[in-house]
């Protein structure tokens, strides 16, 4: 598996080419902003009709992912659907797709802005989740540390010979990870965007993705 | 004639006749055929600029509504330029005032206010001028019927620009429908001399009604030749800055010089440069369509007060408005189309019946004979003729729902129409209910929107929009011009704001803080970009760092082409300068020169690499597609190719291996078979694929400033749908559309294609020493474009070896 381990609050962490993170100790396994439904709410709020397969798509890589890792535990750290009437007009090959995956292991859905409610799928639902000494919750909590979160969906930009390219990333520091969002129609922000910035203490790390089966690449995150 | 109605006297009102008479002219003979064949459901009329084709357009629309009679819109008007449209409404109004008619006219394009625009749809005047975008928009509504229900007459401008369009495709849609509403409207287009008439009348007139043509008096041949200078022009490049000095001669002999480049970046390279060296202060300004349009109305304005004496511009003023007294219009660079070089002639002369006066200037010595190609083919009066195409789906996508929008419709009613319009007439009954199903469930092979369809069929057959509040939405989208992603620039807001033009948002994203580059003739010091604006500074720099930014690449014509490899089956060539001569013949000497049925390939090692020729003359686009697919095969065969570089004619690629045998790379099943797997993953295709996606209306245009001030990027990659799509939905119609728009489009496939078919097998290899006379300059050519693969690796490889060698670390 092409990841890149790295330490946090003591923990050794994989960051995946998907954007998911495997703790390998606890054999835990966490995407986030997974926005499940994402084309089905488009539809229905402004009439476009977009390729209606991300939900698959999205699926298809967490499947790989937990086929690569063998998970005891899952978490989907929060807007795991785009809105609560998307998880319920989830297909019914999609459902069973989902609930051969959640199948004999842990699995955790914490609450996000998008999908503040519990959803009729199986699995826990929860506010937030902390193990051991980490906590697992959808937007960084700035006065808190040893977290894991998603919900801005950072990525960062990199000049090389000229071209500029942009990717997906997971950024670090000393106090929190902020995962990308996992699903496969999500846009990003930049890591040099205010928000992140403020977030965010030095030196902090970007982990770029490249792409699938691209080993992630650290850099100093861009401010 | 068989359409002439001898009910139509060519006879004018006596308020016509006699504003004519008062200013002493008299009506030219096409315009009282125009008046004669009037009743004709299709007339198409060809003359040169200055021929009054407007009046002749209108004429018979004033006598029709002399009497004040006709309750409501009676003429369309449709212009490809808004300006235009505006430009017409002065022309045509001050002589209809002066006559004392009652006849309403006004204009609608994007800048009339919204309330003109509800009022005009109550109540419309007698000649509406607009443009097919504002049309489009007319037609969506549900009153269109009421409103177009009187209408006798559609006069299309400059038809022959928009005939090669979608805008022009959009628009022959838009007429089918006016046909509907009012039977009987009679069509009639204006058109500049083109190689083709009966192609442009075939899209005019409606399927499968009869197209009279006109053909005015042509006037007097140009007087048109090529600027010589004393220092011969350089082996490459593009600018023309070598001539600058004989530029500026010309402009102080003549009044008014209109000095067109084929691109943004050199109009703005070349005028920097000619501020550099003109001492006496002549008024000379910038024009293009990058510029801000407060920028671009300060020069117009000063232009028509007479003020310059000179502009140095692109196409952006390339159709027909009337710049005042132009009397010379200077070409920089090989034209590359001729009958592009002859409208641009045509501007400088709005006099009937005087010779128009243009000179060329090559840019560099392989376009001295492109130059000379053009010419003979002007003086043989042969233009370029590639009118004839099938309508774009992605067009008639939108069109479907602009009709949903109107009302409810027949899927039978709908066709039978849309094959009323030239471009559709072969469209089959299949591909257009592909299409309509697109337009209402998305066109999936997996059914997800039962639900949120947008349109859906009555139970009385008829299709419906299913929400109609989604028709703003819709009507927000019309339009098929797609232009790159631009980004403003503008001075910082310390330094007043001032905007300066656009710039395009990949050539932004490669900007680091520093860098200065041209634009509007100034150089400017990126400082960073705010709010999606490119903000900059003012700079003591005199030359820019980075050079260019993009700008549309024009292909050399097939025409042309053609009659450049003509040129190189003589013996000899009298009529180019000595040093041009030289050239050829050193060239047939030590290899040969290009001929059209056969592929001349030149290898040989130049600077410890392998070279190799292709002389395809396929224009730039196939040329470039060439060198993407010949380095794709070369990589296969470990040939170990290290990049390449693409021109009008021909294509060099270097590597680390000579190519062996290369018919065996340039076979044409092996090229189709490289061909499908490449285009698949190609950012062409994907650029492609969401401009393609916007018109058929897939996705939404992008609104300025809409969702991305916050940075958050609430929208997310068209190359992400595009991949989508290809992974679970390989079959669906916008996957189809996007191969066939991109074939010929920026691909240009088509083109290599028929230069293969007529090759066959008759390729020349010529393996050879050392670099050719007619290689040399692809050598200095810009752009040329590195292969990431395994020559990398390799060359790595033996960096690390010989360093280990010279540390005496291995034996």
């Amino acid at each position: 598996m092409n990841g890149h381990a790295f330490t946090f609050a003591g923990h050794s962490l994989t960051a995946l080419p998907s954007g998911a993170l495997y703790w390998a100790d606890e054999r835990l396994l966490c995407v986030s902003d997974l926005h499940l439904g994402k084309s089905d709410r488009i539809a229905r709020r402004e009439g476009r009709l977009l390729p209606p397969y991300e939900t698959r798509a999205t699926l298809d890589r967490l499947a790989s992912d937990i086929t690569a890792t063998g998970p005891k535990t899952v978490i989907c750290l929060g807007d795991s659907f785009d809105d609560l009437a998307a998880a319920e007009a989830m297909e019914e090959s999609a459902r069973d797709d989902l609930a051969r995956l959640m199948a004999g292991r842990h699995w955790v859905w914490i609450e996000g802005n998008h999908d503040p409610g519990p959803v009729d799928l199986g699995g826990t639902h929860r506010a937030d989740l902390t193990l051991q000494d980490i906590t697992f919750r959808h937007i960084a909590n700035p006065g808190k540390t040893h977290e894991v979160s998603g919900h801005y969906h950072p990525k960062a930009r990199i000049t090389a010979r000229g071209r500029s390219l942009s990717r997906r990333c997971v950024l670090v520091d000393g106090a929190r990870i902020i995962l990308p969002a996992y699903g496969t129609y999500t846009g990003g922000l930049y890591c040099d965007r205010p928000e992140l910035s403020a977030l965010m203490q030095d030196p902090a790390r970007a982990i770029l993705l490249p792409g699938p089966d691209r080993a992630p690449l650290p850099i100093p995150m861009p401010r | 004639m068989t359409l002439h109605d001898p009910a139509m006297s060519p006879d004018l009102p006596p308020a016509v006749e006699g504003w004519f008479t008062a200013r002493g002219w008299s009506v030219h003979p096409h315009q009282r055929q125009m008046l004669e064949l009037a009743r004709a459901p299709c007339q198409l009329l060809i003359a040169p600029t200055g021929g009054g084709k407007t009046m002749a357009g209108f004429l018979p629309t004033l006598r029709e509504l002399a009497d004040g009679t006709h309750e409501g819109l009676h003429t369309l008007y449709v212009s490809p330029l808004k300006a235009l449209a505006a430009d017409i409404k002065r022309n045509l109004t001050a002589p209809v005032e002066e006559m004392g008619l009652p006849i309403r006219i006004e204009d609608r394009t994007g800048d009339t206010s919204s309330h003109t625009k509800r009022r005009q749809r109550a109540d419309p005047p007698h000649i509406l001028l607009t443009t097919p975008e504002s049309l489009a928009l007319l037609i969506s509504y549900p009153d269109a019927g009421r409103m177009f229900a009187g209408l006798e007459r559609v006069i299309v401008d400059e038809v022959h620009a928009l005939a090669e369009s979608k805008r022009g495709d959009q628009l022959m849609l838009a007429l089918a429908r006016l046909s509907k509403l009012a039977p009987g409207l009679r069509r009639v287009g204006l058109s500049a001399t083109v190689e083709d008439p009966a192609a442009i009348a075939r899209i005019l007139a409606r399927n499968p009604d009869p197209c009279t043509i006109l053909e005015a008096d042509p006037g007097p041949d140009p007087d048109i030749g090529m600027l010589v200078t004393e220092e011969p022009p350089p082996w490459s490049g593009g600018g023309g800055k070598y001539a600058i000095p004989a530029v500026l001669e010309e402009v102080k002999k003549h009044k008014t010089t209109l000095i067109f480049h084929n691109t943004r970046a050199q109009a703005e390279l070349f005028f920097h440069h000619l501020w550099l060296i003109n001492e006496d202060q002549l008024p000379i300004g910038i024009h293009h369509g990058a510029l801000a349009r407060e920028q671009r109305e300060k020069v117009e304005a000063a232009m028509v007060a007479g003020e310059l004496k000179a502009i140095v511009c692109t196409g952006s003023l390339d159709l027909g408005i009337d710049w005042g007294d132009v009397d010379l219009v200077i070409q920089v660079g090989a034209p590359k189309n001729v009958k592009r070089l002859v409208q641009r002639i045509g501007r400088a002369n709005h006099r009937y019946n005087a010779p128009s006066k243009a000179l060329i200037v090559p840019a560099n010595r392989f376009e001295l004979i492109e130059c000379t190609a053009a010419l003979d083919a002007v003086r043989a009066r042969t233009l370029d003729g590639d009118t004839d195409h099938a309508g774009p789906l992605d067009v008639l996508c939108q069109h479907i729902l602009i009709c949903a929008c109107a009302g409810p419709f027949a899927a039978d009613d709908l066709f039978a129409e849309i094959r009323s319009a030239g471009a559709y007439t072969d469209l089959d009954r299949a591909t257009f209910d592909r299409c309509l199903d697109f337009c209402a469930t998305g066109g999936y092979a997996l059914r997800a929107y039962d639900q949120w369809q947008r349109l859906i069929r009555r139970p009385d057959g008829m299709w419906t929009l299913r929400d109609p509040r989604r028709a703003t939405r819709i009507r927000m989208n019309i339009g098929t011009i797609v232009d790159a992603d631009k980004m403003a620039v503008r001075y910082q807001k310390t330094r007043g704001g001032t905007p300066l033009g656009e710039v395009e948002e990949y050539f932004a994203s490669m900007l680091r803080k520093g860098d200065t580059f041209l634009i509007g003739g100034k150089i400017v010091r990126y400082e960073g970009m705010r709010d999606m604006v490119v903000e900059v500074s003012r700079t003591p720099y005199l030359k820019p760092k980075i050079a260019t930014f993009m700008g549309t690449k024009f292909a050399t014509s097939t025409q042309l082409s053609d009659r450049i490899l003509a040129m190189f089956r003589q013996d000899d060539w009298p009529n180019l300068p000595a040093h041009t001569r030289d050239w050829l013949h050193l060239q047939r000497r030590v290899s040969r020169l290009p001929e059209r049925d056969r592929l001349l390939v030149e290898s040989f090692p130049h600077d410890g690499r392998e070279h190799v020729v292709a002389y395809g003359f396929a224009g730039r686009n196939a040329q470039q597609t060439l060198g993407l697919l010949i380095t794709k095969r070369m990589e296969e065969m470990g040939l170990n190719p290290m990049g390449f570089v693409s021109t009008d004619y021909a294509t060099l690629i270097w590597g680390l291996d000579p190519p062996g045998d290369p018919t065996l790379l340039f076979s044409r099943d092996n090229l189709i078979e490289v061909m499908e797997d490449w285009l698949a993953d190609n950012a062409v295709m994907k650029r492609t694929f969401k401009a393609s996606a916007i018109i058929a209306g897939l996705i939404d245009r992008a609104m300025p400033g809409a969702a991305r001030k916050t940075g958050r990027q609430a929208t997310f990659s068209t190359d992400i749908l595009y991949d989508t799509l290809r992974k679970y939905d390989p079959d669906h119609v916008m996957l189809d559309i996007t191969r066939q728009e991109a074939m010929r489009g920026l691909v240009d496939f088509g083109r290599i294609e028929e230069m293969l078919d007529r090759v066959g097998d008759r390729i020349d290899h010529m393996r050879l020493t050392r670099v050719t006379p007619l290689a040399a300059p692809l050598f200095l050519e810009p752009g040329r474009i590195p292969i990431a693969g395994l020559a990398d690796q390799r060359l790595m490889e033996e960096e690390a070896t010989r360093l280990l060698l010279t540390a005496g670390l291995v034996k």
